[in-house]
């Protein structure tokens, strides 16, 4: 018998927590924002819950100077500010107790050398070949180097141990930059070596839209065309750009949140049932949504899309200065803070449905949302007359802040007359389940320790994803001119309702 | 009479049915008084003490953070008792703001005599959430009571640890597992053990050292034998060992694949309840050994030359109140494991 022949682990049997291979974790950018607030408390949270592998090792790679010691005290710190969980000191301890710290530039081979000897001595530490991760948490301009400088240096394979590398987003900026990526990538490692994390993906409310569509035999019948008159996909923040100014300038709103994280919850809520929930099975059906979707023609960009800036206003009771007065923002600035789309997904279920998606900046709520509008009934056969009347059925799935899922129903008012009006029946997250939602990177990190990409995104749907977006990006990036505004604190701008078909409205933010 | 404010009711000498409409009326004034009050909808839990220890078990309750059940009743026992009193309560963590949503959890105390435990479901049933899981802990062990809350309940919480009787609490489990689920806390306390020493074989290198097995020490304080049977319980059925009786002094023997394994169980001292270690060893002269150390357990790999390789299994330990807030969670989930491993447990002790 073979090792690949050995059969399954029966220890394994009715175990929440799965086993994990030992696995040396390396991050690039190791000091960076990213890895101080999420990456670092993510895998601290995950030695907490003993979910790490057995035998485990952390390398930071940055080119700050620091010791060992130095960047062990800078993880500590990070993990005791941002960790869900207030940390048990023996566990803190134990986990920085073996941390590595490479320094080094992401082009410079001595970088990788340094790096390799660390894992080869971890490795015979360990006394047998452990998994690498890679996880690439720096900017999107070196992603393309390390992965080239982790191939020459022999570190993207290895016979005796699984190989993977982790490449945060963004995954370029255009369509061009996509392929190239992809291209620079897969010379390197396997695509299935590849995890393209889209944190979206992590979390418990976007993973039920899987459960709530397929677990569900109530809500299948009407997911289609003849019972689903529009869809309103939203991610609205009450908050400004913050900090992020040097990063949000050059990307905005579209890059930030559509092109990404917005096309993947319209990819879950459109997709075909899948045969099975292995990775390629569920990354099929939403890569044949996304070839659903027309590539967006340049003479109807003006009636499918709409973007604009926040101005100054009133948020939260304080006045807000515009986009243009934040600090670090050019003050002629044509980046957009809030774009909004209406796309068709041309196929056999969805054909004439429209989809709406929105995001922005400085709006009057934070809240990420799906609403899916069901057609009228056909025929009333109730007075409209004082009351608010019937309405169309919506169906509105929250991903936050509220976890949960809404469902609007006409009820009658209690009285002598037949008055109908709408009311909600509500599931939400934290009211019918005890256990508290692991953040989305402590998934996501034991998701690609394991070998399992089902929540991470694949080649071609990255591609799939700027072949759409492509195009609105590079005619916004053409066009001169003063973007239409919007006050802060508000709904947005009123040339979004240009883009709403058959008297269809927006959904208050 | 009964008094009300905005989160207490309180009467005696009352009915289930004026228990169930105080929490219907402080429900409503709950929500009136901010919509941003949302009641917990999980799980029941009805929870039957002796009245002179209930402070303790509220106590350990309380420690449950996240876990708490969304519906809380306690029936407090005390000889003599022929009438009901009664006191509702409704309690947030903090106050609803920004259109935030704020969890409520219901608890009731319900004041009961032993004559009222034969037909407990009969008090009890209009008091918890239709369509929840409703779990039973009798931790004074009114099993009388459990048993008139079958129909009712469709999990019991146990510890078999606190039974000094270990066979006869192995035996009770099985009795109740054959007409409800059950959630043991000495099975839980091995929990983190048996995700260890499963992942010490998941490696396809490692698994086939499965069945190279040819010995089993597991280390236990002496009260946590329960727990210490049922992580033997476990590993011999997972590998489906035939086994023996283990012997008063802990040692038996099962049939693994490729020949005989020793097992031996055996009381240790230490600081905390619970497990101390378990060590597998290798018919090369090898092992490997698990041991309870600071921030999580230690794993030891000796090879058969002798030479010993070791790292840390972190882990924090979970406490007495996250062992039982686990629990909590666990009645809402099914582990398929339980039965075999508690089937085999209870089997060395015959």
């Amino acid at each position: 018998m073979t090792l690949a022949q050995t059969p399954a682990n029966p220890l394994a049997a009715g175990l929440e927590r799965l086993p994990v291979a030992p696995t040396n974790l390396v991050i690039f950018g190791a000091t960076g924002d990213l890895a101080r607030r999420k990456l670092l408390p993510a895998i601290y949270n995950l030695a907490h819950e003993g979910a790490l592998p057995g035998q485990f090792n952390l390398i930071g790679v940055a080119r700050g100077e620091l010791s060992d010691e130095a960047y062990r005290e800078l993880a500590a710190e990070s993990i005791r500010a941002f960790s869900r969980t207030p940390p048990d000191e023996n566990v803190l301890t134990g986990l920085l107790a073996e941390l590595r710290y490479v320094k080094g530039a992401f082009d410079a081979q001595p970088t990788y050398e340094a790096l390799a000897a660390a894992l080869a001595a971890l490795d015979e530490a360990a006394g047998e070949p452990m998994s690498r991760a890679f996880y690439l948490s720096t900017a999107p301009e070196f992603f393309g180097v390390i992965v080239g400088a982790l191939g020459a240096a022999g570190l993207a394979t290895d016979k005796r141990a699984d190989v993977r590398v982790i490449i945060e987003k963004p995954f370029g900026t255009s369509l061009q930059e996509a392929r190239e990526l992809n291209a620079e990538v897969l010379s390197v490692f396997d695509e299935s070596q590849i995890f393209r994390i889209d944190h979206y993906l992590g979390k418990e409310t976007v993973q039920n839209m899987l459960a709530f569509r397929f677990a569900n035999g109530m809500f299948e019948p009407l997911w289609n065309r003849n019972y689903i008159a529009h869809v309103q996909i939203t991610a609205a923040e009450d908050i400004g750009i913050g900090g992020r100014a040097g990063y949000y300038d050059h990307a905005g709103a579209l890059r930030d949140l559509v092109e990404n994280h917005m096309m993947q919850l319209l990819t879950l809520l459109c997709m075909e049932p899948p045969v099975t929930f292995a990775a390629n099975d569920v990354r099929d059906e939403k890569v044949k949504v996304l070839h659903a979707i027309r590539t967006p023609r340049a003479d109807e960009l003006a009636q499918i899309s709409v973007r604009a800036q926040y101005g100054p206003g009133v948020s939260g009771g304080e006045e807000v200065v515009g986009y243009r007065q934040e600090p670090g923002v050019p003050a002629d600035s044509h980046t957009e803070t809030y774009a909004a789309l209406r796309l068709n997904v041309d196929n056999w279920r969805w054909a004439g449905v429209p989809f709406y998606l929105r995001t922005g900046k400085r709006l009057a709520r934070k809240v990420t949302e799906i609403a899916v509008t069901l057609r009228p009934v056909p025929h009333l056969a109730f007075e409209q007359d004082g009351s608010l009347g019937v309405r169309p059925n919506q169906l509105v799935m929250t991903i936050q802040p509220n976890e949960g899922v809404s469902l609007s129903l006409g009820a009658k008012i209690p009285g002598a007359r037949m008055r109908i009006r709408p009311v909600n029946m509500e599931f939400l997250y934290g009211t019918a389940f005890l256990s508290q939602s692991p953040e989305a990177y402590e998934r996501l990190i034991l998701d690609a320790m394991r070998g399992e990409a089902t929540l991470f995104t694949r080649n071609d749907e990255v591609e799939a994803q700027w072949r759409i977006c492509d195009p609105i990006v590079s005619a916004w990036s053409a066009a001169a001119g003063r973007l239409p505004q919007y006050a802060a604190g508000t709904q947005g701008p009123v040339e979004a309702d240009a883009l709403l078909l058959d008297g269809h409205q927006w959904r208050a933010v | 009479m009964p008094t009300v404010n905005d989160t207490v009711w309180a009467a005696q000498n009352t009915t289930p049915a004026a228990v169930e409409a105080a929490i219907r009326g402080l429900l409503i004034e709950r929500h009136n008084e901010n919509d941003g009050y949302v009641p917990a909808r999980v799980l029941n839990l009805i929870c039957v003490v002796e009245r002179q220890w209930r402070g303790e078990v509220a106590n350990r309750l309380r420690r449950v953070g996240r876990y708490h059940p969304s519906r809380t009743i306690v029936c407090a026992v005390s000889d003599g008792r022929r009438t009901i009193d009664a006191v509702v309560s409704i309690a947030a963590d903090a106050t609803p703001t920004d259109g935030q949503h704020v969890l409520t959890h219901e608890t009731v105390i319900l004041d009961v005599g032993p004559g009222h435990l034969e037909h407990l479901d009969t008090i009890v049933d209009p008091l918890v959430i239709a369509d929840l899981t409703t779990l039973v802990w009798a931790p004074h062990g009114h099993w009388r009571a459990v048993e008139a809350l079958e129909g009712l309940s469709q999990c019991v919480l146990l510890d078999s640890v606190e039974d000094p009787d270990v066979a006869g609490a192995l035996r009770r489990a099985q009795g109740l597992l054959a007409r409800r689920y059950v959630v043991d806390l000495a099975w839980l306390r091995s929990t983190p053990w048996r995700e260890r020493v499963a992942a010490l074989f998941d490696q396809p290198a490692r698994r086939v050292e499965l069945g190279e097995i040819t010995s089993l020490r597991i280390r236990n304080v002496a009260e946590s034998g329960a727990a210490a049977l049922l992580l033997c319980g476990w590993l011999v059925s997972r590998l489906g060992w035939p086994h023996g009786a283990l012997s008063r002094d802990g040692h038996g023997r099962a049939k693994g694949t490729m020949g005989e394994v020793a097992v031996t169980l055996e009381s240790v001292p230490q600081d905390v309840p619970g497990l101390a270690g378990i060590t597998i060893g290798f018919r090369d002269g090898g092992a490997l050994s698990l041991d309870r150390g600071a921030g999580g357990l230690t794993a030891t790999r000796r090879d058969r030359a002798g030479a010993e390789q070791h790292w840390r299994l972190l882990g924090a330990s979970r406490g007495e109140g996250g062992i039982l807030g686990e629990g909590i969670r666990q009645s809402l989930l099914r582990d398929p494991t339980y039965r075999e491993a508690l089937d085999a447990a209870a089997e060395m002790l015959t």
